[in-house]
């Protein structure tokens, strides 16, 4: 029996992906393990591999297209299998003329518990569903209309690396907007537009759907600095070490608090609170094009000097866009530092489905009382974002009492 | 158990019915008048047929122009009203038969709904799995304000009454008012237009209003814009209005008076709150892109979801919801861009964004404007007012919107309909040929002006 490639779901929101290009061609001889396309997800590219031996039979999605997880992109064949048919769509009820062979099928969802829609007997130029045709081999002509021909001539942007959504899996002009580099504004403008981003969209949707279904409470503490800074220059001071942000200790400090905490290393279920026991570090790192969250596993578990290492590399690896699927996905729990920018405090929006966030800001300079005294110290602030479908105040609290504790006694970090 | 029942029979109903049946649905439709609605029965269909009448009757009124002359020419109105029921009578004819030929029950009565998947019928109760809400709208009243058909009447009125008020106030100067403005005054009524905005059909481009404000004022149509309606008083033989205009207040004494200020959506039989439909404050149903309401399994079209309350529109919505409720991806109606047309002489027609939108949404804009005056087939139809003017944005191309006053425009919007469809841009519509001599050509010459080398202006 041929066997359908199906869009994996590389991602915990993920609803669709891109398909970048074929490196088998249709009639090309796959091996088990073999990278047989190149996808595009909001976060990053991926390779596909076949699963089994055999032959690539039909590509079902040309490049550019835009396909729906779990929906086939190809047929492999196994050794003497042929592909006769064209990649059926939902039966269709005889009733009403069946197929005349037309290749555009609609993408049509069988109603839940219901005989299947008899399909219309449209002429394949008809169909109004969006997204290319299946079954049209990769490297045919393409639709697109003038306006979108045009737009894309002038930023430089080749058609054959867009998927159509318009009618008939046409190219469209907000397709090319989506695919073209953001434009510069014209002078003649006083606004400007920038088109939305793929990363853009990808954090609209994630932060929206965030913010109004999660409950947030927010708990803010005022942490102590000094010792934490003179530690971290007593490590940077040694030889052979790897130079130590405040971040860092900051993530191990988070980390150690939620093992003690695990309500705010878990997830809001339908019954139940799922704890998730590793504490998977996300690190926000900001990019122009807006953010990512590369995540540090078993942050829990990993000396300063390992934290530190990673945290570079992931950062490194972000700006570039060369994080793997794997680096951004398992995250527990998410520290965002925007310290770097002079910020007295601020909130963050909980990453579904983390139950958490620690937004930390700037540590600054101000007036402190020790000791009945009054000094100059480091003070840095940082407000606690929980679920409080999973949390309380008093837990929020206590948890941060204690992360605060590690800092302000950050020997404690190393025991 | 109906799959589908379909509440109101109008062009937004019958046509959603009828794409249900295509599409395999078990489908019902309710209607408690007349087949095809307010559109066929009191609306569209005989105005336009009167307003031909009207237009002839212009024509033989300017008759010395074309070399004809007459003793004793006699307009009769009667006739006119006689031949325009015809025409409604054979429309609606038309949709009985497409019922039938589409196999969908047609339950006579008014739909009465107050729970979920049920719709009483006269006293008979109708299962079904999912309800489409095609009620539409009628004539917004001022308060206190009565329709005895007589003094006081609608447009509903307007297309079955035969005779002519020799003073006529109408209310609301937009496409109703001017359209019936145009009918009464070319059958010899003397026609006062109060209008509440500062110019007449205030939703088309300015110059457009402009225009028509000029050629209403030159045939002795008495225009008030920015007038407000204080009071309407009936007496035995007419009717008093009294009007607060930016110059002071007047009073209007004529026979009739003609409201045409507005509608409001019908929703008298449904318990909206029970079933869970939500509405705005204007009483409209809420709906989405797919036209569902925010009632589960309950989908509402055309007038009644206050859009843009014309016939077409409401036949594509009914067309996105049966497509939307059978699975299929039905396309967003973007309802700026679908067209509007106001029948009067001359027609206008427009759809898209007008100069001041476009700018104001940001685009760089060129426009094209080509007037009727050189255009050869006006000129030989001696029906030279007017222009097509073409919106589009100038980094493209991109076709965003035409606006057209003159001889028959209406007919000249689906060129540019199609075009925006396909996302063609102006150079699309330079390298189509445009037939010698029509009035099309005015929409190249437009297109050819926006790109800066017109050749007959």
């Amino acid at each position: 029996m041929p066997s359908q490639v199906l869009m994996p779901k590389m991602g915990y929101d993920m609803a669709e992906g891109k398909i970048l290009r074929w490196i088998k061609q249709e009639g090309d001889p796959v091996n088990k393990g073999e990278a047989i396309a190149e996808i595009e997800t909001e976060k990053v590219n991926i390779e596909i591999e076949a699963f089994e031996a055999g032959t690539l039979g039909r590509i079902l999605a040309g490049p550019g297209s835009v396909v729906p997880v779990g929906d086939p992109i190809a047929v492999i064949l196994k050794p003497g299998e042929k592909l006769d048919t064209p990649p059926a769509a939902p039966q269709a009820t005889p009733a009403v003329g069946a197929g005349e062979g037309n290749e555009a099928v609609p993408q049509l969802r069988r109603l839940d518990g219901e005989q299947a829609v008899a399909q219309p007997k449209l002429p394949p130029q008809e169909t109004r569903t969006p997204g290319p045709a299946p079954g049209e081999p990769h490297g045919t002509r393409f639709k697109a209309s003038p306006l979108a021909r045009r737009i894309a001539k002038e930023m430089g942007v080749d058609l054959r690396d867009i998927g159509g959504t318009g009618p008939g899996g046409r190219i469209v002009k907000r397709d090319v907007m989506r695919a073209r580099p953001a434009a510069p504004a014209p002078a003649a403008l006083a606004a400007e537009r920038v088109p939305l981003t793929k990363m853009r969209r990808a954090i609209a949707r994630a932060m929206t759907g965030s913010k109004a279904p999660v409950p947030h409470f927010y708990v803010t503490v005022a942490v102590d600095m000094d010792k934490a800074m003179a530690f971290r220059k007593q490590l940077n001071d040694m030889q052979g070490m790897p130079k130590v942000s405040l971040n860092d200790l900051i993530v191990k400090a988070a980390a150690l608090a939620l093992k003690k905490f695990p309500n705010l290393n878990a997830s809001y279920g339908e019954d139940a609170i799922d704890r998730h026991g590793d504490v998977n570090v996300s690190i926000a790192v900001a990019l122009p094009e807006g953010l990512i969250n590369p995540v540090l596993h078993q942050a829990d578990r990993k000396l300063i000097s390992e934290i530190s290492r990673e945290s570079k590399a992931l950062a490194e690896a972000a700006r570039n866009g060369r994080l793997k699927p794997e680096d951004v996905m398992g995250g527990t729990f998410t520290v965002s530092n925007l310290g770097m920018f002079d910020v007295e405090n601020f909130s963050a929006i909980i990453t579904p489905p983390q139950a958490a966030a620690l937004a930390v800001a700037s540590a600054q300079q101000v007036p402190v009382v020790r000791d009945g005294q009054l000094t100059i110290g480091w003070v840095m602030k940082a407000t606690l974002s929980a679920d409080h479908r999973v949390t309380d105040g008093a837990e929020g609290a206590q948890f941060m009492a204690e992360w605060k504790r590690l800092l302000e006694e950050p020997l404690r970090l190393v025991v | 158990m109906h799959d589908l029942i379909v509440v109101g029979a109008g062009p937004g109903g019958y046509v959603a019915a009828i794409r249900a049946a295509q599409l395999g649905l078990k489908t019902a439709i309710v209607e408690r008048e007349s087949l095809g609605g307010v559109c066929l029965n009191w609306g569209c269909i005989p105005t336009k047929a009167l307003l031909r009448n009207a237009e002839i009757a212009e024509l033989l009124h300017h008759g010395d122009k074309y070399g004809f002359s007459f003793d004793n020419l006699t307009l009769d109105f009667s006739k006119a009203i006689e031949r325009s029921q015809s025409v409604v009578s054979l429309q609606t004819k038309g949709i009985g038969f497409l019922m039938k030929k589409n196999k969908i029950d047609v339950l006579t009565g008014s739909a009465t709904i107050t729970r979920p998947g049920k719709v009483e019928v006269g006293g008979q109760t109708h299962p079904t799995k999912r309800i489409l809400l095609a009620t539409g709208a009628q004539t917004r009243l001022l308060p206190g304000v009565a329709v005895d058909g007589k003094r006081i009447f609608t447009a509903r009125e307007a297309v079955a009454r035969t005779d002519l008020p020799p003073r006529l106030v109408i209310l609301g100067g937009g496409p109703i008012g001017v359209e019936f403005a145009y009918v009464y005054h070319h059958y010899g009524s003397q026609v006062t237009l109060v209008e509440g905005k500062d110019r007449l059909v205030p939703q088309e481009d300015e110059e457009i209003s402009q225009l028509l404000g000029k050629i209403y004022a030159q045939k002795g149509i008495k225009v008030l814009t920015s007038s407000m309606v204080k009071e309407i008083q009936t007496t035995a033989d007419g009717v008093t209005v009294q009007v607060e205009t930016a110059r002071g207040d007047q009073t209007i004494q004529a026979d009739a008076c003609l409201m045409a200020i507005g509608i409001v959506p019908n929703t008298q039989d449904i318990d909206m709150k029970r079933l869970g439909i939500q509405t705005d404050e204007r009483g409209y149903i809420v709906i989405d892109d797919q036209c569902k309401t925010t009632a589960a399994d309950v989908w509402a079209i055309g007038d009644v979801t206050g859009k843009l309350p014309l016939a077409h529109v409401a036949s594509m919505q009914g067309i996105v919801a049966v497509e939307a409720m059978t699975g299929h991806t039905p396309p967003v109606l973007n309802y700026q861009d679908l067209p509007r047309a106001t029948y009067c002489r001359p027609q206008i027609a427009s759809l898209g964004l007008t100069e001041s939108q476009a700018k104001a949404k940001g685009h760089q804009v060129a426009v094209g404007k080509c007037p009727f005056r050189p255009v050869g087939k006006a000129q030989a139809l001696g029906e030279t007012d007017g222009f097509v003017k073409l919106v589009a944005d100038a980094q493209y191309g991109e076709i965003l919107g035409v606006h057209m006053i003159g001889p028959d425009v209406s007919e000249l919007l689906a060129e540019v309909g199609v075009a925006k469809t396909l996302e063609g841009t102006l150079a699309e519509i330079d390298l189509t040929v445009h037939a010698h001599p029509t009035l099309s050509e005015a929409v190249k010459e437009a297109a050819l002006a926006a790109l800066g080398r017109p050749i007959h202006i």
